[in-house]
Order: C-alpha cells, then structure tokens, then sequence
C-alpha cells in the first residue's frame, strides 16, 4: 500500500530529525520505578515552575524599567494600570517562592532515599550548581523592584564579596560598577536577571537531565532497577515514564496549582514573607529599614552569617554552608542508599540537621538578639555536624538488609481495612464508660446516663505504645 | 608516500600552538569584556566635596548629609557624651583607631577634630548597613551594657558615640572618617581633607 500523503511528510521530517527516537527515549520508552511516592512529585514541578517563572518574567520586562529613576514606580504601574499586570506580578513573585519550596523539598528527597550516591553522584552536583544559580537569579530579580529592602539587600550580599582578603574591595566595586548600590548595578543586575542566568538554569536542567536519563531513577527503596531485567531487556521494576509517569505527575500539578493559585489570589505578600512590607518602601540609601531581613529562601544561610561574630569567618561560613552540600556524595560513607534500610544514626543525624535548617531559617527572620545569637550558634554547629561527622558515623552505621526487588506499598484500602479493624479496640482503650447522674427540668427527676470519657491511662498507654515504635524504627 | 604512519608530534605541535594562541586571544578579548564593569568615567566623577551647616545642629542631634551617594552624618555631641567615650577603652575592639580608617586628624580618642562635632560614614563596617542612633542609655532591647551609640539592625553590631566598634560583633573596625575640614565655625565641607589645605 503507498503511504499517505501526510505520513510521507512525517517520514521527511524524521529522516533529518529524530523526534520520535527522541521521544521514545525520553519518554515512552525510558523506565522509571514503578515505586514513586509523594517525594517525587518536585522535580517536574520544578520544572512547572521554571516555565511558569520564564513566562511571567517576559511579560513583567515589556512594562519594566531597569531605570534607578523609573524602577519602583514602573513596578507600582505594572500593579495598578497595566491590564492583569497585578496577576503576572504576583505569579512571578510568588514563583520565587514555590520555585524554592518544590527545590527543597526535591533535596531532601535526594537526602532520605540516597539519590545523590554512586551512581548519581553528578546528577546531584549539576543540581546543586543549579540551586546556586537559582539563589542567584532570585537575589538578582529581588534588587529590580528598587524597594528598601531590595537596596539594603543586595547592599550586604554584595558587602560580602568585599571581606574576602586582598582582592575584595576592588571585586565588590566591579559587581556594583559604581561606589554605592546605584543605577549601574540594578541595570546590569536586570541583564543578569532575565538573559544569563536564565540561560545557564536551562542549560544546567538539560545536562541534569541528561544525566538523569543515562543512569535512570532512584527509588524509595533505593535499589537499581536495572539490576533484574525481563528477557526483552526492560527492568523488570521499571514502567515507560509515558504515559504512566506523565499522567501521575498531573496530579501533582494539580494540587500544587491549587496552592499556588490560592496564594496568588489570597495571600499574595505571605505576610511578608513573599514579598517584604519594606519593600513597598522607595529605596533610599541613607536609610536602613529598622529591621532588615532576607526573603524566607535564604534565612537559614543568612542566620549562619550572622552567628559568626568575625566578618570574613562569617562570609566563609555561609559560603561554606552550600559548599558541604556539593560533597556529601563522598562525606556518605553509607552502601545502602534509602533511610527504608539505613541505621538508626543516621535518621537521627538527619532529624537534627532539618531541625536546625528549619530553626536557622526561622532565626533569620527574627531581628539579633543575645539569646537568638547563642540559639543560631548552636544550630549552626549541628548543621555543619551532620556533615562534617558525616563520614564518621556513616561507617559504624546499622543497616537493615536491602531487597533485591521494589517492595510493595501497603494500598489504601488495605491500609483503611486495617485501621477500620483495629479502631474499635482502640476507641475502648483510649475512652471509658461512666454514669453520669443529672437532673432534667425538675429537681424530683434524676436520671442516670452512661456517658464515654477520655481515659487518662489508656492515653498514655497509646502514647507510650507510639513512642517505643517510633524508636524502634529510629533504631 | 612514505610508510611509517602519520608523524604525530607535528599534529601535536600544531594544535598546541594553536590552543596557546587561541587562550591569549581569548585572554585579550577577556579584558574589555569585564572592564566594561568597572564604574564609568560618569560615576567616578560625581562625589563632589559637600557643604554642611553645622550651627543649626542641636545638642545631641544627629543630621545625615549626603555625599558620593553615601549617608554621612554629622553628631553634636554633649560633655558627658564626652566624658562615657572615655571609660569604653576595654570594651573596644580598636579604642585607638588603629586598624580604622579615618584622616589623620580625626585619629584620636574622640575621632574627631572638634571633640563636639563628629563626622562620620554611616554605613556599618561590616557588610554595609547603615547604623541607627541609639543615644539612650541602657534601653530595654539593647540592655545594660549600652551607654549609647550605632546599632547596626542587620547583624547586630555596636558602635560608641565616636563610632568604635564593641568586641564580640560582626563588624572588624570603627566606623569610616570621611576626609573634611572647616570652613570656620560653622561650615564644613565633607570631601576635603584639612591636610590637604594646611599644606
């Protein structure tokens, strides 16, 4: 039979670009662990909210202008008189933010099921590269608003550069281009923002995934997949991304837009997370705003800085607070990759450490105090622990045995069998049976009821219960 | 045609040589491409010296004048200002300026030429904050110890009312001098340094 007319330019098409090969290999044919959780949600939307972020930001720089003069109030314009302008602005504003929740909640999935180890191990430096260039894209985009605190901000990262010994001066001069934070600098501040930067995240996503796709997923069991294959040389735990992955990852779109879109619509400025209140203040370089911190995003590394009670060891300490992060696919000494599997210590280690990012990031909020100083020392010193002694209790780690194969997930429904079987017994033990006599209306008729009340003791027979579970699985 | 193969260490040569040229090259083309960062011929002229009125100044009153487009600020401090500068020395991390910049004259236990009129940049010698003006002693969020002076709200750190820095905070030396002189008693120009014109 000829082919038709249409499949014959197809075919044209195919003979000089693969867009079928690329596709099968990528997507329908590529294998993924048919055992994905929760946790792998974040790195599509990631990428969700890079296209989101380079979409809004074309359309926010056709009423910009990167004018010190011009800037603050050509931001108010986009907000009040441009048409939907107040929509992108806050898409893109609150992108900023979702861009760096989805990034470290995808880290810490890296963290718990080992997807940075051997043999993933530039897969986790490419991503680490591109956090250090979406920090540096998002500081960048924060000072073009030109509010106080974009100026004060970007007055003492900049600031930063001129502790180091010899040359910094002269290279805090060259990143502002003039001897204050000043016109120059928002201007090129801008060119990075929307053309270089930009440009090396997407390159920095392409050979991430790129490495990705060589190696293939992780898992939460943290086994390769690869390992068992079926006799046409498919992993026999694998299933085609496309459509399985594509239509799961969806979902996940799904209930993250619905986040999104109630922040964008309802709490736009996150009280002051988001967006700064100070920042809706002009800025003005003879006035530092009484209380001046970092967007949420860099409150952990900038509670670092300011714990260290010496300028240059300060700047060497948060600078170093990303660095230990590019190692510890070497500071791990651990073979088994997934905390399923993994010794008691290191849950632990782990606990402490998000611990005292989450505490280091609240902390810098929060204005200097003696106290809040010494609390930001202490946390400081259990987040270069977990790293630093990594290598150390790595080793004398105690592992569970590891599968050979992907484990089954309990299902829902075994899971709500499970619980609708157990809840009465569990309702007779945590409550008890007492009359209660009281009187209805009049005084001569006394009746008597059996009422359920919590039972203190049963309580806290459940909750001992919980605890011993909770360290044994800790063990 | 000859039969030994093809001579290499040529090749090798060549694309050696080739490399070498190419990096200087690029080396070269380098240098415009990041000079071009550097603070224009526009920006390194504006800092014109700047005229201050200091007769309107009240006691314990503090004016912030604008000069290269930082804040400098101009303190009229009291004799008992004056006389807490003096029992700080052990407090400090530099009581005598040493590690600090400022103009000659102004190197002395009150940073100053005129002990009452004190002249300084206010941009935190840290990371470049500017310091607010806490002249109350002892307040309940700074506590005891303050006997008034620059709280820098970004990192926390102290300054005296001579603009010296406190031990124990984030920032290395006493806050920057800028170079000034006297008009006569009632003008100042900030920008000019007093030695310049003695000499």
């Amino acid at each position: 039979m000829k082919p038709s007319r249409l499949a014959e330019c197809g075919n044209w098409v195919l003979d000089r670009f693969p867009v079928t090969k690329f596709w099968n290999d990528h997507m329908a044919h590529y294998y993924a662990p048919k055992n994905f959780n929760i946790w792998y949600f974040f790195g599509s939307l990631a990428l969700l909210v890079l296209v989101n972020q380079i979409i809004t930001g074309i359309l926010l720089t056709m009423n910009y202008k990167p004018d010190a003069k011009l800037a603050f109030d050509s931001v108010e314009y986009i907000m009040r008189d441009v048409p939907w302008g107040w929509l992108v602005r806050y898409m893109h504003s609150t992108g900023a933010s979702a861009f760096f929740i989805v990034i470290y909640l995808h880290m810490f999935r890296a963290l718990i099921y080992g997807s940075f180890k051997h043999p993933r191990e530039l897969i986790w430096i490419f991503g680490m590269l591109l956090f250090v260039a979406l920090m540096a894209e998002a500081f960048m985009g924060y000072l073009l608003p030109w509010g106080q605190m974009s100026f004060w901000g970007a007055q003492v990262i900049i600031s930063l550069f001129s502790a180091i010994p010899v040359i910094g001066d002269d290279l805090s001069l060259w990143i502002r281009g003039d001897y204050v934070i000043a016109d120059a600098t928002l201007n090129r501040f801008f060119a990075f923002h929307v053309i270089a930067v930009p440009l090396v995240l997407v390159m920095l996503v392409f050979m991430h995934l790129v490495a990705l796709h060589e190696v293939g997923s992780n898992n939460p069991d943290g086994i390769e997949i690869k390992a068992s294959k079926d006799p046409w040389g498919h992993p026999v735990d694998g299933i085609p991304f496309h459509p399985y992955y594509t239509v799961k990852d969806l979902v996940g779109v799904g209930v993250f837009l619905l986040f999104f879109a109630t922040v964008i619509f309802y709490m736009p400025e996150m009280g002051g997370y988001f967006l700064e209140h100070a920042n809706f203040i002009p800025a003005d370089p003879m006035k530092t705003p009484e209380h001046i911190a970092p967007v949420w995003y860099f409150t952990p590394f900038y509670s670092i800085l300011r714990a260290i009670p010496d300028k240059f060891a300060g700047v060497i300490g948060m600078g170093g607070s990303i660095v230990v992060l590019f190692l510890i696919p070497w500071l791990d000494r651990c073979k088994v990759k997934s905390i399923r599997y993994r010794g008691g210590i290191f849950k632990k280690a782990l606990f402490l450490f998000v611990i005292s990012f989450l505490a280091l990031g609240y902390l810098g909020t929060q204005p200097v105090t003696p106290v809040a100083t010494t609390l930001a020392r202490l946390f400081t010193t259990i987040y270069f622990g977990f790293f630093l002694l990594m290598p150390i209790y790595t080793r004398w780690e105690k592992t569970k045995p590891v599968p050979r194969r992907l484990t089954k997930l309990q299902s829902l429904e075994d899971q709500i069998h499970a619980i609708e079987e157990h809840l009465p017994a569990f309702i007779d033990e945590i409550t008890e049976v007492k009359p209660v006599t009281a009187e209805i209306g009049h005084p001569a008729f006394k009746s008597t009821f059996f009422s359920r009340r919590p039972n203190p003791k049963g309580i806290a027979h459940v909750m001992s219960r919980i605890a011993t579970k909770l360290k044994r699985s800790l063990d | 045609m000859n039969n030994k193969g093809v001579d290499k260490s040529k090749r090798q040569f060549l694309t050696s040589a080739l490399t070498v040229v190419g990096a200087v090259g690029s080396g070269y083309l380098a240098v415009p491409f990041l000079a071009q960062m550097q603070p224009s011929v526009k920006a390194m002229a504006a800092g014109a010296p700047v005229e201050v009125d200091i007769s309107k100044i009240e006691d314990g009153q503090l004016i912030r004048v604008a000069w290269r487009g930082k804040p400098v600020w101009v303190l009229n401090r009291q004799p008992e200002v004056l006389a807490t500068l003096k029992t700080l020395d052990s407090e400090l991390r530099d009581p005598l300026s040493n590690e600090s910049i400022q103009p000659p004259s102004s190197k002395n236990a009150a940073r100053s030429q005129k002990p009452e009129i004190f002249v300084a940049v206010g941009l935190c010698t840290h990371l470049g904050c500017s310091p607010t003006f806490r002249p109350e002693i002892a307040p309940v969020d700074l506590g005891e110890k303050w006997q008034g002076g620059f709280f820098c709200p970004c990192h926390g750190s102290w300054f005296d009312l001579a603009g010296r820095v406190y031990r124990g905070v984030p920032a290395p030396t006493n806050l920057e001098i800028p170079p000034y002189r006297y008009i006569n008693d009632t003008r100042i120009i900030i920008g000019e340094s007093s030695e310049e014109k003695s000499a």
